[in-house]
């Protein structure tokens, strides 16, 4: 609107604003503040926000006790290979569906992304048998392979909107510049979807690394994730709410600085462009 | 180097038929302009040449062998888009060299093709620019100067001058024909601009609904249009077409007059309106009379004519340069 | 631009993800439908041959199964309350012309991308906690008793838990539907003489209605299915059993595959019923 707001509106929604957004932020603040403190001062009633004794320790005890570069590690590695597998075959997919559309294009684009609805516990077992046969049981591998395939409809489905947005002239133009099919995609397609890739990567990076399904029901001591080593704090033993804290910050920290950055991807991505 | 050959070709998309069976000879060195309303088919027909597109049956032969199959790169034909299709995340030399790139040349060949290109189209001191940080009549040059750098057997343009404005489009007009004169390489042109066709084309070839209505040079097809629809389209401000009495009294179901054929006489002559509307340019005078049962009128009168809205005037139309149609819309 | 080289390139170049996708979909559905038709114990005798639809009708006639559904309404109905309403509601707000919105956003987004065991224990452990809990000091503080969340109100805690995080996702849905409302419409019905609560109820809510659509199907089609929030509060006692969780609890623990696998084929038949309405809608999108 083109009218000056005035100042005291302004002043009262971000009062507004601002006091609902700390509501809703504070539950992981009060963790990443609980994390630095002891566990006694974790406990303790009347609870300490701000003035207690920072310290490091819960943070030296959850690295060094339980392992958990491994942990870490294995997210690392199944939510960046995941996603990398699933956005290199992802591409020559998207490219067909945006560039040399057909009548059964959209109908192959809606399949897939019905795929991702189908709910996890109606396969559970079988998928169990076949990584028993297989071998794939607690490997990092196999978790890595399904959560590909739980993301590739999303994948295929956000790069196909971004590669819509490439004008196809340009396409042609390589193509009567002499460019094979191959060299179309390398030195062309791909340098010019570069920034609606990176879009697709951290989106799906962010989904691969929070799911809670299959790292939990698949993996044991070796393959598990940081989803699975957070679970293990449901039976713990004595005083935790420290560790826990710090334990979690860890885990979710690199995941809200992405968050934050891929907001919009969130939309375009998770809505199947049902709204824009 | 450059003939190129349409035998029965014929396009469909689905069950609809664009372009019906269609013959088309176009010589070694021509400037060919595919021109017609929108919707005619003439971009369809450029990208069916260039290998963008499938032809449904028919023949296509580029240099005496058969192209029909050829993927795009193959077929030693060069396009400038009407979008230009300049590769943004590319400088202005690497979107020259692109092609040269993609066929394997060696890079001391590929500098000397594109120095040239550049000094051609005056492009030298862009060469190092991004296709975003230029001016719309810089991205076209850019766009010609990566076609020119393969040395094809043919341009293609496909409405190339419609993204700019008109100043622009008379300067770069002049450009595409003088380097057809430098190159003397054959160069279909689409535009949907008469003007453009008619000043630049060697041999024009008139689309509607995907037929071709007539082939041949500019002044051919204005002084004697085979049909209706070319005499209309051809020439402006359009040609009058009149029914009626005075086409039975030709002989005819129609008849045509061009604006700048009929005098004018405030006294007396064949058929008598009302000016209703005077556009005065200075160089011409534009007069648009209400000739009763013949309908409106449009006259064209070299220099100043002194004539206002509300004024009676005498048009007599040219014997020598009338045209006269059948019932089909043929010229008899 | 189709031309046959480019379009038996391009069935190539599909082949992989459909192939897999297909694969994935058809496999194991397939084998979980042929289990479903078997009495299969594992633990307890193996593979005891065909039943027919036996496992189909016990599921349902099972003493679980109505409270299991009924759990199921109830958290992804409260879910979907909370989370729309509010959800609405912040998204208006954070249309409002304000000082530092885009922390403001930041904020909101941020429970969003938690991982759901980190979210579902911390607020287990340090906030719901009848003893050590955030709420157990301020309920003490004001003099009342503690609430024993996860035992006596476990699914209000569940929705508690489920609704802060899934409130960013509607409400940044919702706040791109909001932002794209010609702001020219309202400044048209304010010239018509309407006040703010009538322009919200006929031209704001009207054209939030299909982006609440939208969230409320992918809402409902990822709440059918929540697991790690549920196994590791309450482990699905305290009636927080889901359909999804008692189905899980059936392959998993009581290791009675045919039954687990027929409640498995429920739940697919479900989820396709929702999707089937999503992906209508998606649908008309692409063709825009």
């Amino acid at each position: 609107m083109a009218r000056a707001v005035t100042n005291n509106r302004k002043i009262i929604n971000t009062a507004a604003a601002w006091a609902i957004g700390l509501l809703i932020f504070f539950p992981i603040l009060w963790m990443m503040l609980t994390s630095f403190k002891t566990e006694a001062q974790a406990i303790s009633d009347p609870p300490v926000f701000l003035f207690f004794d920072w310290t490091l320790e819960n943070y030296s005890v959850v690295q060094e006790r339980s392992n958990y570069g491994r942990f870490l590690w294995n997210s690392i590695f199944i939510a960046g290979g995941s996603t990398l597998l699933g956005v290199i075959i992802a591409i020559p997919a998207a490219w067909s569906m945006a560039f040399v559309p057909s009548q059964r294009t959209k109908d192959i684009l809606l399949w897939m992304l019905s795929t991702k609805m189908l709910p996890a516990v109606g396969v559970l077992y079988p998928i169990y048998l076949i990584f028993i046969k297989l071998g794939l049981l607690d490997s990092v591998m196999g978790l890595t392979i399904i959560i590909m395939l739980i993301n590739l409809p999303i994948i295929v489905w956000m790069l196909y909107t971004y590669f819509r947005e490439i004008p196809v002239e340009i396409l042609e133009a390589a193509r009567m510049d002499g460019a094979t099919l191959q060299s179309e995609i390398v030195h062309v397609l791909t340098p010019m979807a570069i920034p609606g890739i990176a879009s697709t990567l951290l989106l799906n990076f962010i989904l691969a690394w929070n799911e809670a399904f299959w790292t939990l029901n698949l993996t044991a001591a070796k393959a598990a994730p940081l989803t699975a080593f957070i679970a293990s704090y449901s039976s713990p033993e004595g005083l935790f709410y420290a560790k826990l804290s710090a334990a979690s910050t860890m885990a979710i920290a690199p995941i809200l600085v992405l968050g934050w950055f891929s907001q919009k991807q969130l939309v375009r991505g998770l809505t199947f462009g049902a709204v824009k | 180097m450059g003939s190129i050959s349409l035998s029965q070709v014929t396009k469909s998309f689905g069950d609809v038929q664009v372009i019906p069976p269609l013959d088309l000879e176009i010589n070694e060195g021509e400037f060919v302009v595919f021109v017609g309303p929108s919707g005619c088919g003439k971009s369809t027909l450029l990208r069916l040449i260039a290998g963008l597109e499938d032809v449904t049956s028919g023949q296509i032969t580029i240099d005496g062998a058969d192209a029909t199959s050829l993927p795009p790169a193959k077929r030693s034909l060069a396009m400038v888009f009407q979008s230009y299709a300049l590769y943004p995340h590319m400088s202005v030399k690497k979107n020259i060299a692109f092609p040269l790139k993609m066929a394997g040349m060696e890079a001391a060949e590929q500098e000397q093709r594109i120095a040239n290109a550049a000094k051609v189209l005056n492009l030298t001191d862009y060469l190092d620019r991004r296709p975003g940080q230029l001016s719309g009549g810089q991205r076209q040059r850019v766009a010609i100067g990566r076609a020119i750098v393969r040395e094809p057997s043919a341009f293609l343009f496909d409405e190339p001058l419609s993204n700019l404005d008109a100043a622009l489009r008379v300067n770069m007009r002049l450009e595409i024909s003088e380097l057809h004169q430098t190159l003397q390489t054959t160069m279909i042109y689409v535009t949907h601009d008469q003007v453009e066709a008619m000043t630049m084309a060697d041999k024009i070839v008139v689309l509607h609904a995907g037929r071709i209505e007539q082939v041949g040079s500019p002044l051919e097809l204005y002084n004697n249009p085979a049909n209706e629809f070319v005499a209309g389209f051809i020439g402006s401000p359009k040609m009058n077409i009149i029914g009626g009495a005075p086409a039975a009294k030709r002989d005819a179901k129609k008849i045509g007059i061009r604006p700048e054929h009929m005098s004018l006489s405030q006294d007396s002559g064949e058929w008598k309106g009302v000016v209703s509307v005077a556009e005065h340019l200075g160089s011409d005078t534009f007069l648009h009379v209400d000739a009763g049962e013949l309908g409106l009128l449009n006259v064209r009168a070299s220099g100043e004519v002194n004539l206002r809205h509300g004024d009676t005037v005498f048009l007599t139309p040219d014997p020598e340069k009338l045209h006269r149609f059948d019932q089909s819309g043929l010229t008899v | 631009m189709a031309t046959q080289h480019s379009r038996s390139a391009a069935r190539l170049m599909m082949a992989p993800a459909v192939v897999l996708l297909l694969g994935w979909m058809l496999v194991p559905l397939t084998m979980t439908l042929w289990f479903s038709f078997r009495k299969y114990l594992p633990l307890r005798g193996g593979d005891q041959g065909w039943v027919g639809f036996d496992n189909y009708v016990r599921f349902v006639s099972s003493s679980a199964f109505w409270p299991s559904v009924q759990t199921t309404l109830i958290i992804v109905g409260g879910v979907l309350l909370i989370t729309i309403f509010f959800g609405v509601l912040l998204a208006l707000l954070l249309d409002q012309p304000m000082w530092g919105q885009g922390i403001v956003r930041i904020l909101v987004i941020a429970p969003f991308f938690v991982m759901p065991t980190v979210s579902a224990l911390v607020w287990k452990n340090i906030f719901m906690d009848p003893v050590n809990g955030l709420f157990a000091h301020l309920w003490k503080f004001f003099g009342a008793t503690p609430v024993e969340w996860l035992s006596q109100a476990s699914l209000q805690s569940i929705i508690m838990i489920v609704s802060w995080q899934w409130l960013p996702f509607a409400t940044l849905i919702l706040l791109t539907a909001v932002q794209s409302l010609d702001s020219e419409q309202l400044e048209a019905s304010e010239m018509d003489g309407a006040r703010p609560l009538q322009r919200f109820g006929y031209i704001i809510l009207p054209h939030l209605a299909r982006a609440i659509t939208i969230v409320v199907l992918i809402q409902t089609i990822f709440l059918l299915s929540i697991f790690a929030e549920i196994f590791v509060t309450t482990g699905g006692a305290f009636g927080t059993k889901t359909l999804s969780y008692l189905i899980f609890q059936r392959v998993l623990e009581s290791q009675n595959i045919g039954l687990g696998s027929a409640g498995g084929i429920y739940a697919v038949i479900l989820a396709n019923i929702i999707a089937i309405f999503l992906m209508r809608i998606v649908g008309k999108n692409l063709d825009a």
